[in-house]
């Protein structure tokens, strides 16, 4: 069936809450509303009042109230209505869901899912289109997911829901209608800890996750570049074997992202080729990213992410060597 | 016009007076003599335990320690009122709850000098484990005691909080959530009168901090916290009205101690201070009130000190001989070892760094 990321995400929540009774979805609006987005469209009606929960407006009150459902036993799937009001819940995600499992040598686990919209791409106000994944992969605990289409959403999250961990399933708001996939309507799982290697190519790898694929896939394609294109889908743990694989088989590498260039996804790839890979290389590593500040106003946001001209002259440049 | 919009006032409770004289009209009918001698000997052990600890800590033997010394009667009293399927949620000085529910001693040890993750709560223990941010693990018993009543267990939480800690968004944000969702908690509030070097009246213009309830819409009394029959006797009846919604308990009591061993009281409190509030000690009131009963007496009290002192020195002996093994940090980090995780620790041990 031909479904959109918000229809494949709600198929695929109506699936995890069918078939495990343990789990509830919490939230702000996730209930009469059906979401911000309407992921959780028709679930509440669907499933009940107890099972899929309007929360009061608190995100630490939401992430930790999570985690106790978790360490109790049920595997509950909190959504924030965007990432940049998870920060409000940052001391639960990093002091408690990622440190439950260490603390207590595996007794106590949180296998939680918490979903957030994340990346621009839509004019949405300030603190609507944070990239915050690196931020939330840094310390380690946490498992961090972020899909750039319907079919890996659904397999994904599903495959979360059957994890003992706490997940972080960053949604791109950009990509949530911008097409349609076939999507089968049974639960099926996606790998999690494993990137796509979405084209085969031999001149160039460039490795990309979330809004940026697409905008990747269309320059290759534009250009006829022989590229080799690696979607992370899993930003941690980080799928580092695809990646040093393919740079030896191309021997030019290039990381494009939504999120800010400094410290980002970008450079741990970069230091991880450099070390296992740098005498292969017959260029240097290109980063591709938004420039090293928060996201700005709306208005300025097309001057801000990364856009087809500027990847395209990225390759150009590292083709060049 | 003007009419009143909302009333509310809250209830001080207290049974057992500095004397140990204790009032008839409130003493709970269901308290035998041996159950309050049972609580005693927990506040005697976990007395000689904390007195244990902060001495094994000046030695170099663990590392450091937060002291409950003074808070013997919130600790034991709301612990007795658990029964055995119901959950705690501690902060980080709640050794005597540990203790009044069996936590093995041998473990303490080992977790107190530094090996938590290693050894922190067994299996079948109904806690969850030592949490240092202030405040932020009660929303944890807000979302443990949801999940007891979304599968309609007979069964409560009772979490641990600080006057320090109710300052803290998380504290609000659970009661709240308690409240909308009526869920089967139950909060107390050790106020111990000083968070580190800031003293209560700091922390809130509010008179008292059991009234943080009222505007959660939650059940709300403060106590004496440092009488062990009025701290039972409140939380006895909110776990027994548990499923009927939550409740926030003030317990008034006192920090004898230090905040932990790396703090030093006498630069901010005074000496009258200390001993106005040693002249309420939580012990020596049960004491009294026991022997004046003719339940309790100099010859029984000696002989558990022995046998207490005894199960504290088997028990330090047995954690001492805890050896740590490095490994154990990779394992419990994800529910499977990433292989990025798996290098570095093949990495550690080919290069004998722990050696």
């Amino acid at each position: 069936m031909q479904m959109n990321m918000v229809s494949a995400l709600n198929n695929a929540l109506a699936l995890i809450l069918q078939q495990d009774d343990s789990t509830v979805l919490l939230g702000e609006d996730v209930g009469k509303d059906g979401g911000v987005f309407r992921v959780t469209e028709g679930l509440q009606a669907r499933f009940g009042e107890n099972r899929v929960i309007d929360t009061p407006l608190a995100e630490s009150g939401i992430i930790g109230s999570s985690i106790g459902m978790a360490i109790a036993g049920m595997h509950p799937i909190a959504e924030i209505q965007f990432a940049g009001f998870s920060y409000v819940a940052f001391n639960q995600l990093i002091s408690h869901a990622a440190r439950y499992r260490s603390r207590t040598c595996s007794v106590q686990t949180v296998p939680m899912i918490v979903r957030m919209p994340v990346s621009g791409g839509v004019k949405a106000l300030e603190h609507h289109s944070e990239n915050p994944e690196v931020l939330y992969s840094h310390m380690g605990g946490l498992i961090v997911i972020e899909p750039s289409g319907p079919y890996d959403a659904k397999g994904l999250l599903i495959k979360a829901s059957r994890m003992e961990d706490p997940v972080l399933f960053l949604e791109p708001t950009k990509l949530y209608r911008l097409f349609k996939e076939e999507v089968p309507e049974e639960a099926y799982e996606v790998q999690i800890g494993k990137a796509n290697v979405v084209k085969e190519g031999s001149d160039l790898t460039i490795v990309t996750y979330g809004t940026m694929l697409s905008e990747v896939k269309n320059v290759v394609e534009k250009k006829g570049t022989n590229a080799e294109i690696i979607d992370l889908r899993t930003i941690n743990p980080l799928d580092e074997k695809t990646i040093i694989e393919s740079v030896k088989e191309t021997t030019r590498l290039m990381i494009v992202h939504e999120a800010p260039l400094t410290f980002g996804v970008g450079a741990e790839i970069a230091a991880r080729v450099a070390e296992k890979a740098i005498y292969e290389l017959s260029a240097p590593i290109i980063r591709v990213a938004s420039p090293s500040f928060p996201y700005p106003f709306p208005g300025y946001e097309n001057y801000y992410v990364p856009t087809e001209k500027k990847i395209a002259s990225a390759i150009d440049k590292i083709m060049s060597k | 016009m003007i009419s009143k919009a909302f009333e509310g006032s809250v209830d001080y409770l207290q049974v057992l007076d500095e004397q140990g004289i204790v009032d008839a009209s409130t003493f709970p009918k269901d308290l035998s003599d041996s159950k309050i001698v049972e609580m005693y000997r927990y506040m005697l052990f976990a007395r000689a335990l904390d007195a244990k600890a902060l001495s094994l800590q000046r030695q170099g033997r663990i590392a450091t320690y937060a002291p409950l010394l003074g808070q013997e009667a919130t600790q034991i009293g709301s612990a007795f009122a658990l029964r055995k399927q119901d959950f705690f949620i501690p902060n980080f000085r709640q050794h005597g709850v540990f203790l009044a529910r069996g936590f093995p001693l041998e473990t303490f040890f080992i977790y107190w000098r530094g090996f938590g993750g290693n050894v922190d709560a067994p299996k079948d223990f109904n806690s969850t484990a030592v949490s240092v941010p202030v405040g932020s693990q009660v929303p944890h018993g807000v979302g443990i005691a949801f999940a007891f009543k979304y599968r309609k267990e007979d069964a409560a939480v009772i979490a641990y909080v600080g006057d320090g800690g109710t300052s803290e968004g998380d504290f609000y944000e659970s009661l709240n959530f308690a409240g909308v969702w009526n869920v089967p908690l139950v909060v107390i509030i050790e106020n111990n009168q000083w968070a580190i070097s800031v003293p209560r009246r700091n922390q809130t213009a509010a008179k008292t901090l059991a009234q943080k309830g009222i505007a959660a819409g939650i059940k709300c009394v403060q106590v004496d916290g440092n009488d062990l029959i009025a701290v039972y006797k409140a939380t006895s009846e909110a776990i027994a009205n548990a499923s009927q919604g939550p409740t926030v308990i003030e317990c008034v009591t006192y920090r004898m101690s230090m905040h932990t061993t790396s703090d030093d009281p006498t630069r901010y409190r005074t000496e009258e201070e200390v001993a106005a509030w040693q002249k309420k000690d939580p012990i020596a009131r049960v004491k009294t009130y026991l022997v004046n009963k003719g339940v309790w007496n100099e010859d029984l009290e000696k002989q558990t000190a022995d046998e207490q002192a005894k199960l504290i020195d088997e028990a330090v002996a047995k954690g001492e001989e805890f050896k740590p093994d490095p490994r154990s940090m990779f394992k419990n980090v994800y529910s499977f070892i990433p292989d990025v995780l798996q290098e570095e620790l093949d990495d550690a041990i080919a290069s004998n760094f722990w050696q």
